[in-house]
């Protein structure tokens, strides 16, 4: 029962494409016109149009994040030189644990690391956005849903940065016997918003989360009593409430930025080939469930790397 | 390759407007509305436009100099006598009810769907002297729901089929419109819809919450707001009227605002006392104690909705305030609106007098354009 989704505003390109060759330039302006038309950031304001607040961001990173970043997880974090220092990027990510620590991690890790530190934006299931309390908090602190929409205008118009998981809660879901073993990459449809943004393609890999939230079974009857997207039995949870939810175990954190995927260079209109779609969607799950294996096997212990 | 040639024309008029598009005979249907009556004074002040006429069924709300009002249903033989007779070249549709406490449902309907139908059938047909029809709709076409985007842009239906009447009614509105522009090729058919629009001379379901000591908000929930200041529709109603803008366009102001943040601009508290589940349901009896919420209000104080307002920007169109600067002439309003209260001049529309302003050859006619007429 996959809602109809609006579908994607046509680029440019799309509906002027009579003459291929000739069109380009004239496209190429119209991208930066529209770009020049976008509201001006007023400086007054504690939120920006997604939402995103500074404020709580910042309360919640130096509280939260940066003690489990840099104590509890003792994040390592390879290839930062990977995440593009300017233009519209799409993250891709392995996911996992009932309440994701991966996501805030990466966040961190290029605020922390990188040379030229960009805000990123994680894109979330629309559940969240409908779920009270989610609704108000997730947009505060940098998250968007993941409409192909959204994620067109934060890379092509707003060029950002932008932290896909295409396993979406099939990876979360996923027991802890599962572990490091990659879902299917949906259909691919976050390629083909990086086609059509134009924007590069990071795979990332994150290796500690799987254990820093085993998930031991998923409780049906209690997930649609409370409505929620899935009732994971872990460590902690539903043991200690709520705030079980944040009942993370030590583990050792790696992450590793994989070498980007330019989509510029595959052609005029890459997107509307769906066998490129599918092709470079494997591609890149193949190249994180090699790399997640690599980080596995060299790693000696699970809590201490 | 007739229709390679019929196609190109139109593409090289884009580029540079031609100045016959510019409304000179202008019909404002729905005078008697605050947008109506609005616009039609802008209008006056445009020397070039050489005939403004307004049709409605209630007498004018405003004070108006050269406009002339025929009073009259949504007959469209009626109306279209009138096109046909004054030869307009410009319609400005701003019936549209898009508040459904405002009026009874059923009168909506009527006026929103059936009253578009017929405005629309009086412009139509060969003679026909319209050359553009410009509809005022509203944002609520996209509705909003869990899985909207962040940004609607033109092209983007909405997820979901209407939940509300009212917003039934604008999307079948906004559909024979469109079905019009398709058959009428030498029309030129601009719909503009506009987000929640926030002004001090305007009263909708959102001022009236905005202007409680307290701002109920939906538990759990901050929805993006962004809002239009009423003199930024007017004056996109007039770009409309003096541009030749085919296709669809959003209206609203720079700035998508929180919920919180737009009771915070206005020095009020939030209440966050609407229940997360079963809003709707609870909406029923707060209506009966007073509380006049809206149906499509309801999941917009859960869900919110942005738009992306760069179309009618990249047309030359600048708004005059941003949709943060909105909100703080409002909040600017209600605070001086106990001081202010009653001190405004109302204005009745005198049928008699009106005429005899008009066509009286007593009376000294100065030059119209610069003219301001009073009490604005």
């Amino acid at each position: 029962m996959a809602p109809e989704r609006t579908p994607l505003s046509p680029v440019p390109q799309a509906s002027e494409g009579d003459e291929a060759g000739a069109a380009q330039l004239p496209v190429r302006r119209d991208a930066e016109r529209m770009r020049e038309l976008l509201p001006a950031i007023e400086p007054e304001r504690r939120l920006n149009d997604w939402g995103r607040s500074e404020r709580i961001e910042g309360l919640l990173d130096r509280t939260m994040i940066e003690f489990f970043y840099r104590y509890w997880f003792r994040c390592d974090v390879e290839g930062i030189e990977n995440v593009p220092a300017e233009g519209g990027a799409l993250l891709v990510s392995n996911h996992s644990g009932a309440l994701p620590p991966d996501a805030g991690m990466i966040a961190k890790a290029i605020r922390e690391e990188h040379s030229r530190p960009r805000p990123l934006n994680i894109t979330v299931e629309h559940f969240f956005k409908g779920y009270p309390g989610f609704s108000m908090l997730i947009p505060k602190v940098g998250c968007v849903a993941a409409h192909p929409a959204n994620v067109h205008r934060l890379l092509y118009d707003e060029r950002q940065l932008v932290l896909v998981f295409p396993e979406g809660r099939k990876g979360t879901e996923k027991l802890f016997k599962e572990r490091y073993r990659l879902r299917r990459f949906g259909r691919g449809g976050f390629v083909e918003a990086a086609m059509r943004a134009e924007a590069q393609l990071v795979p990332v890999c994150v290796v500690g989360a799987e254990e820093s939230m085993p998930v031991f079974a998923q409780a049906n009857l209690l997930r649609r009593m409370t409505g929620l997207l899935y009732f994971p039995i872990t460590p902690t949870f539903p043991w200690l409430g709520p705030l079980g939810m944040l009942g993370y175990l030590p583990a050792k954190f790696r992450i590793r930025f994989l070498e980007p995927i330019d989509t510029v260079q595959m052609g005029p209109d890459p997107a509307s080939d769906k066998g490129l779609v599918q092709t470079v969607a494997q591609e890149i799950r193949a190249r994180i469930q090699e790399n997640l294996h690599e980080m596995v096997g060299e790693r000696r212990s699970v809590w201490l790397g | 390759m007739a229709g390679v040639s019929q196609k190109d024309a139109p593409i090289t008029e884009d580029e540079s407007p031609a100045p016959a598009h510019r409304a000179r005979r202008v019909l404002v249907t729905g005078l008697s509305t605050y947008w109506g009556g609005r616009l039609a004074q802008a209008l006056e002040s445009h020397p070039e436009v050489e005939a403004i006429i307004g049709v409605d069924n209630r007498d004018p709300t405003r004070e108006l100099t050269r406009t002339e009002f025929v009073k009259v249903s949504n007959q469209h033989s009626l109306i279209q006598r009138i096109v046909i007779a004054a030869e307009i070249d410009t319609v400005v549709d701003s019936r549209l009810v898009v508040d459904s406490v405002t009026t009874a449902p059923r009168l909506a309907h009527e006026n929103n769907v059936i009253g578009t139908m017929n405005i629309l059938a009086a412009c139509t047909g060969r003679d026909s002297p319209v050359k553009n029809f410009i509809f005022k709709s509203s944002a609520h076409y996209y509705g909003c729901e869990q899985d909207d985007p962040a940004f609607f842009t033109e092209d983007m239906r909405r997820p979901h089929p209407p939940r509300t009447r009212i917003e039934r009614d604008i999307v079948e509105a906004e559909t024979a419109v469109s079905e019009f522009a398709d058959r009428s090729p030498h029309v030129t058919a601009t719909v503009l819809r506009f987000s929640n629009v926030l002004g001090p001379h305007l009263l909708t379901s959102h001022a009236r919450m905005f202007s409680l000591p307290l701002v109920p908000m939906v538990l759990g929930f901050d929805p993006r707001y962004q809002f239009v200041h009423e003199d930024d529709v007017v004056r996109a109603l007039e770009h409309a009227a003096f541009n030749r803008l085919p296709g669809t366009y959003n209206v609203a102001a720079d700035g998508v605002l929180a919920l919180s943040e737009v009771i915070g601009l206005l020095g009020k508290r939030p209440l966050p006392v609407l229940p997360p589940w079963g809003t709707g349901a609870l909406a029923a009896p707060l209506r009966r104690l007073g509380f006049r919420i809206p149906d499509e209000m309801v999941n917009q104080l859960r869900f919110g909705r942005g738009l992306d307002n760069r179309k009618l920007k990249a047309t030359g169109f600048t708004y005059g305030y941003t949709s943060r600067e909105a909100v703080i002439r409002f909040g600017e309003h209600l605070r001086l609106h106990p001081v202010l209260r009653g001190s405004e001049r109302e204005f009745t529309y005198e049928k008699e007098v009106e005429e005899f302003l008009r066509w009286s050859p007593h009376v000294r006619r100065t030059d119209r354009g610069t003219e301001e007429p009073f009490g604005i």
